[in-house]
């Protein structure tokens, strides 16, 4: 064995005795990554928010003010880009809930040990494939004369095309077992006999399922939601692929960037997700849901 | 619990389920072999031309080459910072222990963008400049937490006590580590660091804001191309390679959960 050498075992025994210098020397690293790299890029970046850019040159003038935000608050388009995007982000939580809970509720109560370990794999490999390889096999399949439309094609009707509503079932999709998941962890750590229980005592299938599953799946449900709900906030490349024209908030940000080179006013932009991702976590906190991730 | 017909209704949603999950997965394999430029549905006529003129796709072959250093580059630092905050984090008491797992989480929580942005602009005023290194950055931001995650849960529920057992016959911090927890740790370790990998792979939003002009990875790559209409059979090839390949890390993940649970 090594060690008693040099300095390591010196090193090793003051580390022992130390309790707070091992802790100190932890964290050191973990910490100035996430405080300077990451906290100090957000913070510049907010304050970024307050300055402007001259009118003329494009150049960033360093001076406070609340211009980008009485932009942002006051011209519709900005106030209806954010209404959507805070509707397509709901809707696609929504949409996976209700396909994702038959599914979990199956995979955990039904299906047998050995057919439950095969789909909880079935429901992981897809989350290996690229997400963009996934944004995109959609936009073939929606494309004019695609997939969806020859599926379609004898009932009389054709697909949505690119837009709003292929936004949805795209968002819908990606982040499908991102609800799957919580779920089937949260279904599972329900002991059966409490369902036996609520049944012997007279209740029905629904109500059981209403007055016990649901509260105790719930911190789980609210875990599969941020994932859901922050994903499909912060895209703006599957809108891109398969959206057509529609913008949302995060294509404000993206464009102000990219084509408009305005870092002010696109921070000023990024403050509409961040609040609304803060918010959100800082309430689901206190239902147990940080702990199911 | 339940009767026949709710099972059977459950069952059906499942399969429907699992179908509409692969059906676009499978349609991106099949068109790699439709011979039709626009992917004429159904496929005409099958032919192996697009794979071979992926396959010598030089933009294609940089991109996975930089796509694959970014991921080994973002992992490393994952697996480093990641394990040594979930030690800080489960060995110790202390004030702001609540708040680490809450920080690390932030960079995935928030959206990409603003990540992307963030970054952009700190490496902007840093004078960094742009390419594969500040992509490793940007990546390890979200990667952490991953790695960071799989090694907590791992080391709370081994506990202190092995350690401890460890150091009273006379092992001290580092030989303790390496050969007592570190063994204990290793399959959470690797778990975590091929989440991060296969995240890191296939990130495109940081990406874009951090890696400037000329470094493409295999996202970008896929993107740049994606509306370019004599390019799209060569994207399509390569998405479905990137789908063919996905069953490898799936294949790890999965053996690795066999070796832990016959533990």
């Amino acid at each position: 064995m090594d060690g008693g050498q040099g300095l390591v075992r010196p090193a090793s025994t003051w580390l022992y005795r130390h309790t707070t210098a091992r802790l100190l020397a932890l964290l050191s690293l973990p910490v100035l990554w996430v405080v300077v790299a990451y906290l100090g890029a957000l913070a510049t970046m907010l304050l970024a928010a307050f300055w402007t850019t001259n009118s003329f040159t494009g150049a960033v003038e360093h001076r406070l003010t609340l211009a980008n935000f009485r932009t942002l608050v006051e011209q519709p388009v900005y106030r209806s880009v954010a209404l959507r995007s805070l509707g397509v982000a709901a809707l696609v939580t929504v949409v996976d809930v209700l396909i994702a809970l038959p599914m979990a509720y199956y995979m955990a109560k039904v299906a047998s040990p050995r057919a439950r370990r095969l789909l909880v794999v079935a429901i992981l490999t897809p989350l290996w494939a690229s997400y963009l390889v996934k944004a995109y096999a959609w936009r073939v399949m929606l494309a004019n004369g695609g997939v969806v439309d020859w599926l379609l094609a004898p009932f009389g009707t054709h697909g949505p095309g690119f837009g709003l509503t292929a936004t949805i079932v795209t968002l819908s999709y990606l982040w499908l077992p991102f609800m799957v998941l919580p779920l089937f962890a949260g279904l599972e750590r329900i002991p059966d006999p409490l369902l036996e229980a609520s049944a012997d005592q007279g209740a029905r299938a629904t109500r059981t399922f209403r007055s016990v599953v649901l509260p105790l799946l719930f911190p789980a449900l609210v875990a599969g939601s941020i994932f859901t709900f922050s994903l499909s906030l912060g895209d703006y490349i599957t809108v891109k692929i398969v959206g057509g024209t529609s913008q949302l908030a995060s294509n404000v940000i993206y464009d102000n960037i990219t084509t408009g080179g305005n870092l002010p006013f696109a921070s000023a932009a990024a403050f509409f997700p961040i609040l609304v991702m803060v918010g959100y976590l800082v309430a689901v906190r206190r239902t147990g849901a940080l702990k199911e991730l | 619990m339940l009767t026949t017909t709710p099972r059977r209704v459950l069952a059906a949603v499942m399969g429907l389920g699992l179908l509409i999950v692969y059906l676009p997965l499978a349609i991106v394999l099949v068109n790699s072999f439709n011979s039709s430029r626009t992917f004429a549905w159904p496929p005409s006529e099958l032919t192996t031309h697009w794979w071979s003129q992926a396959w010598l796709s030089t933009g294609a072959r940089s991109a996975l080459r930089t796509s694959i250093f970014a991921g080994l580059g973002a992992t490393a630092v994952a697996l480093v910072l990641g394990t040594m905050a979930a030690f800080a984090v489960s060995r110790y008491r202390w004030f702001g222990r609540e708040s680490v797992s809450f920080l690390l989480l932030l960079p995935i929580a928030l959206p990409g963008i603003v990540t992307g942005i963030a970054l952009n602009n700190a490496f902007r005023v840093a004078g960094t400049g742009f390419g594969l290194l500040t992509i490793i950055v940007g990546h390890s931001t979200f990667c952490v937490v991953l790695v960071d995650n799989n090694a907590l849960a791992r080391l709370r529920r081994l506990g202190g006590t092995l350690e401890e057992a460890s150091m009273d016959l006379g092992a001290g911090v580092w030989q303790t580590f390496r050969y007592v927890t570190f063994p204990l740790l290793r399959s959470a370790l690797f778990a975590g660091g091929l989440l991060a990998f296969a995240l890191s792979f296939d990130e495109i939003i940081v990406t874009t804001f951090t890696a400037g002009a000329g470094v493409r990875t295999l996202p970008i790559w896929i993107f740049e191309n994606l509306f370019r209409p004599n390019q799209a059979p060569v994207v399509n090839v390569v998405a479905a390679a990137l789908i063919v390949f996905s069953v490898v890390p799936i294949y790890l993940a999965q053996r690795l959960s066999g070796t832990t649970s016959t533990h």
